[in-house]
């Protein structure tokens, strides 16, 4: 009695019962929703159609719909202000893709029309600086950088001096991952984040936090903390590409109402989209678009 | 929300007083709390239930006498449990790297933490072991990556490979091959780009690669706060490549870390390393009983269990 099951032929309908509705929560829970969240969603689905016989796909849509409409209120593209620099300051554990969101943001930007500089914050990790400045090239962006082991708040400052000086429209500040239990890590943001406010008050105007499609639950965490030490604006979800679902952004969602702002669908310039809300239901449910 | 399984445990357990055996009964609506804790920790569907059939065999029936609580009885099979499918049936043994030059595979999703752990485990061979480590960066797809695996290596003091630009992946394991037999290497190891278990391309490039070394060892190196995407990157990988062993990285994030046994359960190899943070010592061996707490939410779990 698998709902994930695939290709049922002249697709017939069953009742719905509480095992079906069990194999509901668990197709969700496959996609990193979490228990409460399946467990919720599902029951809401049920509603009204407890009993009823129902087919796989329509109980599906219908499941895809409910989560769209959870998600419709959070996609939103990063939002620009009639303000000169804007300061995007982009943070997130180790490995989520943020350089590489950056590179990917600040071609859109260019394409766009905006002027933009990249300050390379993540002044730790090996050969940061270096990939962070192939980005940049390919995005035909400058990209400012201070040396291995320095201070990154006064690599902001720097930065943000030099874009206002320059009437840059976008200032994007890479950071070194870090993850969110590290209290001297995150302090080291809210550093970054002080200081750039030395300069502009209203900066960072912007504060993405970039999360990986294949994180489980530590994604909640992960918003919680970085929200707190550096009061998260937005979030950007990458490899979407792969298989996992990102379930938990639906939990997100419920809980944080942070817009989403975009995802990334791959390793090249061009890999990153809007959040669809739709499509990305569609795709947690196993609805083939 | 209830923060480890002792505590569902009890809710589950305050009407039972009895003394005796568990019934089916009480060990079906225990393990429906356990189910939620494995899940909760990431723990992948599929295995989750594979296990949790396991324990309900060796549950019911089981005695509970006076000094231990229902709750406590339950949670000492699962732990008991836990513990032994992280641990597997028979031991793994040190790596393979005798037969100089050894060759170690190291694969995984963009971002895992590849490069890092391919620094990491060169350092410990060169110091703990005395070997002669020889690293090569295969990733031709990452911007910069060359060049982050030999600045790592210029810290630990390993010697990379020179990059030639413009050579595919196979071409450099070639080159590292024959500079590993050459220069008197005890062990090459060969870091590999990021790669998606669905990427059928990249999948054959890095099975091509190990068809020109034959690894002595395939690491797959999985982020430790994996969700239930696990099962199908340990599949994918060890099915199209094959593993040997898996390393498990970010376990100094405060995730539960339930990836460990959905990966030890898929795979059926050994959980070789844990990775505790960014720096070049930070690696571990791995411990089951330390997971298995941590899965469990349960750090003092084996001092809990042992008063019982
Ligand atoms: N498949 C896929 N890979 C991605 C995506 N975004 C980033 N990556 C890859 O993920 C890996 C890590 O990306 P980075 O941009 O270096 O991540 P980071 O957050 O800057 O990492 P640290 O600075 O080390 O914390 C790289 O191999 C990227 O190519 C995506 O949307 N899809
Ligand atoms: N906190 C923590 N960070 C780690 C650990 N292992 C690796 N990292 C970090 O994770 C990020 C990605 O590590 P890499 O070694 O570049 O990962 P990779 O798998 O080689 O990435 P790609 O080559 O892009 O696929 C870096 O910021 C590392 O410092 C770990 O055990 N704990
Ligand atoms: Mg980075
Ligand atoms: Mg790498």
């Amino acid at each position: 009695a698998r709902l994930v099951g695939r290709g049922e032929a002249a697709a017939p309908r069953r009742v719905l019962d509480d095992e079906m509705l069990e194999s509901l929560e668990e197709l969700l829970i496959t996609a990193d929703m979490g228990v409460d969240t399946s467990v919720r969603v599902a029951a809401n689905l049920a509603e009204g159609r407890y009993g009823r016989r129902v087919s796989t796909r329509e109980i599906k849509e219908a499941l895809a719909a409910e989560i769209a409409a959870i998600m419709e209120p959070v996609a939103r593209p990063l939002p620009l202000y009639p303000v000169t620099p804007q300061v995007v300051l982009v943070v997130g554990v180790n490995g989520s893709g943020k350089t590489t969101t950056i590179g990917k943001l600040a071609s859109q930007f260019r394409a766009a029309g905006k002027s933009v500089v990249i300050a390379a914050g993540d002044t730790f990790r090996a050969a940061a600086v270096e990939q962070l400045q192939i980005w940049g090239e390919r995005a035909g962006v400058p990209v400012l950088t201070a040396p291995e082991g320095s201070d990154p708040a006064s690599l902001a400052f720097d930065a943000l001096t030099k874009a206002q000086a320059e009437g840059a429209d976008l200032l994007m500040i890479d950071t070194a991952g870090r993850l969110q239990n590290r209290a001297d890590l995150m302090e080291e943001l809210a550093k970054i984040v002080r200081v750039l406010k030395k300069k502009d008050p209203e900066a960072p105007h912007n504060t993405l936090l970039v999360l990986d499609a294949t994180t489980g639950q530590n994604a909640i965490s992960q918003v919680k903390t970085f929200r707190q030490m550096a009061d998260v604006s937005g979030l950007v979800m990458t490899k979407l590409d792969g298989t996992a679902k990102g379930g938990v952004l639906v939990a997100l969602a419920d809980t944080f109402g942070l817009p989403i702002h975009a995802i990334g669908v791959g390793e090249q310039i061009d890999d990153l989209a809007p959040f669809d809300p739709e499509e990305f239901a569609a795709a947690l449910v196993g609805l083939d678009a | 929300m209830f923060e480890n399984l002792s505590e569902r445990l009890s809710g589950v357990f305050d009407r039972l007083t009895k003394q005796g055996a568990l019934s089916p009964e009480d060990v079906k609506s225990a393990l429906r709390e356990v189910r939620v804790a494995l899940l909760e920790a990431d723990v992948s569907l599929e295995v989750a239930r594979d296990f949790i059939k396991a324990v309900e065999k060796k549950a019911t029936g089981a005695s509970v006498t006076k000094s231990v609580t229902p709750g406590q009885q339950v949670v000492k099979i699962v732990h008991d449990e836990l513990v032994g499918v992280l641990t597997g049936d028979e031991d793994p043994g040190r790596l393979k790297i005798d037969n100089p030059p050894a060759p170690i595979l190291m694969v995984g999703l963009q971002g895992s933490g590849k490069t890092t752990t391919t620094a990491k485990l060169a350092k410990r061979l060169k110091e703990r072991e005395g070997k002669k480590v020889l690293m090569a960066s295969l990733d031709t797809n990452r911007p910069a990556a060359m060049e982050q695996l030999a600045i790592l290596g210029a810290q630990i003091g390993v010697d990379t490979l020179p990059i030639v630009k413009g050579e595919d992946a196979i071409a450099i394991a070639k080159r590292a091959k024959t500079q590993a037999s050459f220069g008197g290497y005890d062990v090459y190891m060969l870091d590999t780009a990021g790669r998606l278990h669905i990427d059928a391309e990249l999948i054959a490039q890095a099975a091509a690669v190990r068809d020109v070394a034959n690894p002595r060892e395939t690491l797959l190196v999985v982020d430790g706060l994996t969700g239930q995407d696990a099962v199908n990157v340990a599949e994918e990988f060890d099915d199209k490549i094959g593993v040997s062993g898996v390393v498990l990285t970010r376990m100094d994030g405060d995730g539960r870390g339930g990836a460990a046994l959905s990966m030890r359960a898929v795979t059926g190899k050994p959980i070789r390393f844990v990775g505790l943070g960014e720096k070049m010592d930070a690696i571990e061996e791995f411990h089951a009983e330390r997971i298995a707490g941590r899965i469990l939410g349960m750090g003092d779990i084996v001092s809990l269990v042992e008063k019982a």
